[in-house]
């Protein structure tokens, strides 16, 4: 059984829809990479897969494991092993990071059963955790991506992936906005938490993020559709000939 | 706003109950015989009565301030009662003394008034309706001279203290119902700490209203001698009731040269339903004054009550003093808020501090008011104030009156202020970790409202916290 298995998604928001027909399969051990045009319903994709209540999922199916994804809250996908990177991190201010990130860990291990951790053990594992994205622990007691630089934010959330522990991690534009060492760090902890039983799903503009991240698929979205699919080497092909050579090929492909 | 956080916010009210109690209730009205009645009930002297008539004469002449951002109808003082006892009470009965049932009713509510079963280092007054139930730990604080007693007990024991201080700092004629307070108040706390003490315990009063149809004015008075210092604690619950009951108190500090006075307040009065019916009208004058190197700081967690309308200030009157005000003032249903501070500066190298967090949801309305005066003498004085609104869902305000005069050049005054949205993308960041919405709208409340909280004592922070969760998501009812 896939891990993840879309069948012609559609969705909208408000009224009107962006995603028309997506269908996807995700195995364990994979990692994909979904790449188009600004607006092409890329992160829209990765926000109705972890549950984004803004948007309306209009017909289509999404199962994880075979259980119906989009029957589930935001939290109970969060519980059955989703997590998504945010383009955008949070901030809660008066909130320390560590704090929050106890809290999730706890409420995603007492729906899977398993007893909460107290503040002491949370901290070894947290302080293994750290070394993924080469943090020390003053991090831990700022409040959650308050004042953070961009770059921080998105360290803060392969921080939290690593912590969390999910089966499917979905990274939207995670690079984006990130300077060249930002972007080796974060793609250095990407990489350690490839594993045999977790799938990635990489949502980006720019070829530049898998040439550290190594996809083994590629798919292109456009105008809510993906268009083409293929193995790495489509993203150097999409980067030396741009997206217009497929925009054009989706708006064909529509009449 | 999804329907989901609407419903959240419903609240659930757990103090509501009532106490089946004989009461022993004056008949609704309020004539100089009401004030001469409840002066000779609690056997006053001459002074004091007169000092009341004072202040009924004063109120009549006044009106009723029109200026809080607040809207209710038109309270007709005539339909209250203005006194209310249980009828076992006997007049300064010891702890072992006062009816079963009062203890239970205290005990209910988390205050267990045997001093075995107290939190540890925290004496308490406990006032029923307009009269002082029982007050604990009188003897241990005996030891270091400190008066901690009802304030009935301090005009017969401590009255040349009494006589000396009280509206020294809030008079009779202050506002309109500081004078309403002064014609008829009943009972509360009075606070003596001598000089270069350290009260050894924190302080607490916990106020319920129980009888129907019956205002509750108390009176505060707490004196801190030269170089004493005191922390003191008030909570307020009362029973759910659909007519709106009135609670107009007074509370006054007197901070000595080198003294500090903290005051916390936990304020959970009923706030009527989710129609706006019924709860606690909270309008209250609360103010210190504070004498050279002298501190006064005052918190305020206020969730209930259907209008409130409280400004606990500071006069700085000695040089080097400081005043601090710490709120968090939630206005959920349709509840009304217009609080904030006023800080006097009139000593040189004053400082005061005011951070200000109002928590706006249902179709609550929530008011900052603040006035930071600093007069022309009080050179080198300094103001940081911080207000922040936070509003929850679509249909909740929330407003800012700040007030600022500085009358020398010497003086820095700073505001700062914040409005922000419990987003969905706020929420669906805390839900996409595994967080359900309850824990995240808590979490998120609680973040905003750190800086306050840690100003509370210990196990009154622990409490704030948890009334506060009640207050927005509770365990919809």
């Amino acid at each position: 059984m896939p891990l993840l298995q879309i069948t012609d998604l559609h969705a909208s928001a408000d009224e009107k829809e962006i995603l028309k027909g997506i269908s996807l399969t995700v195995n364990a051990g994979e990692v994909h990479a979904i790449m188009g045009p600004n607006g092409s319903g890329k992160s829209t994709l990765a926000q109705v897969l972890a549950g984004h209540p803004a948007y309306d999922v209009t017909s289509g199916t999404a199962t994880l494991e075979g259980e119906d994804l989009l029957d589930m809250e935001a939290e109970e996908r969060a519980w059955a092993g989703v997590f998504l990177a945010f383009q955008y991190p949070v901030e809660i201010p008066g909130v320390t990071n560590a704090y929050f990130l106890r809290m999730a860990f706890n409420e995603i291990r007492k729906a899977r059963g398993l007893d909460e951790l107290d503040p002491m053990d949370f901290l070894d594992i947290l302080e293994e955790k750290l070394r993924v994205v080469q943090w020390g622990p003053e991090i831990m007691e700022r409040a959650v991506n308050f004042g953070f630089s961009g770059g921080e934010k998105k360290r803060n959330e392969i921080l939290q992936m690593a912590v969390l522990e999910p089966k499917l991690a979905i990274l939207d534009e995670t690079d984006s906005g990130l300077d060249i060492d930002a972007l080796r760090i974060v793609s250095d902890g990407v990489n350690a938490l490839r594993r045999p039983d977790r799938a990635i799903i990489l949502v980006t503009h720019y070829q530049r993020l898998l040439d550290f991240i190594v996809p083994d698929f590629v798919h292109v979205l456009a105008g809510g559709k993906i268009v083409k699919s293929g193995g790495k080497e489509l993203a150097l092909e999409l980067e030396a000939k741009g997206y217009e050579w497929l925009t054009g090929v989706a708006e064909g492909a529509a009449v | 706003m999804s329907t989901e956080m609407e419903t959240l916010v419903n609240r659930e009210y757990k103090h509501g109950w009532v106490t089946d109690i004989e009461q022993d209730t004056l008949a609704p009205g309020l004539t100089e015989e009401t004030v001469r009645f409840i002066s000779a009930k609690k056997e006053e002297p001459q002074w004091l009565l007169d000092w009341r008539l004072k202040a009924y004469r004063r109120w009549l002449e006044m009106d009723e301030p029109t200026w809080p951002n607040v809207h209710y109808p038109k309270i007709d003082y005539q339909a209250l009662a203005y006194y209310s006892s249980p009828k076992t009470m006997k007049p300064l009965g010891s702890l072992d003394e006062v009816d079963p049932k009062l203890l239970e009713t205290y005990e209910k509510l988390g205050i267990p008034l045997s001093e075995q079963k107290l939190l540890a280092g925290v004496a308490v007054d406990a006032i029923f309706d307009s009269v002082s139930v029982g007050t604990t730990f009188k003897a241990a604080l005996a030891k270091e001279g400190v008066i901690f007693c009802s304030f009935g007990e301090a005009v017969k024991e401590h009255p040349e203290l009494v006589q000396k201080y009280l509206g020294s700092v809030v008079p009779a004629s202050d506002n309109y119902f500081a004078a309403l307070n002064s014609a008829v108040f009943s009972d509360g706390s009075f606070v003596y700490i001598p000089k270069g003490v350290r009260c050894p315990m924190e302080l607490s009063t916990y106020f319920r209203i129980n009888a129907a149809n019956t205002g509750q004015f108390e009176r505060t008075l707490i004196i801190a001698e030269e170089g004493a210092y005191v922390s003191y604690l008030e909570g307020c619950t009362a029973p759910k009731r659909d007519e709106n009951q009135l609670h107009a108190a007074v509370v006054e500090l007197i901070a000595m040269d080198d003294a500090t006075i903290k005051y916390s307040t936990v304020q959970n009065w009923y706030a009527g339903d989710e129609n706006g019916v019924g709860g606690i009208y909270n309008f209250v004058t609360k103010r210190g004054r504070a004498g050279n190197r002298a501190k006064i700081s005052w918190t305020q967690v206020e969730t209930g009550s259907a209008i409130t309308w409280k400004y606990p200030s500071v006069i700085l009157q000695g040089d080097d003093s400081i005043g601090e005000f710490y709120s968090v003032a939630v206005a959920n249903g349709m509840q009304q808020a217009d609080t904030g501070t006023k800080m006097i500066h009139i000593g040189r190298n004053t400082k005061s501090t005011i951070v200000s967090k109002g928590i706006s949801a249902g179709r609550g309305q929530n008011s900052y008011r603040g006035q930071v005066k600093i007069l022309p003498k009080a050179h080198g004085a300094r103001n940081y104030t911080q207000c922040d609104s936070m509003l929850i869902g679509n249909a909740c305000g929330a407003h800012t009156f700040p007030y600022i005069d500085v009358q020398n050049s010497s003086s820095d005054v700073e505001h700062e202020a914040s409005t922000s949205k419990i987003g969905e993308d706020q929420m669906f960041y805390c839900r996409a970790r595994g967080l359900n919405t309850e824990h995240a709208i808590s979490l998120i409340v609680n973040g905003f409202c750190k800086e306050v909280f840690r100003e509370l004592p210990m196990e009154f922070a622990l409490e704030a916290q948890k009334l506060l969760g009640i207050s927005l998501e509770g365990s919809v009812g």
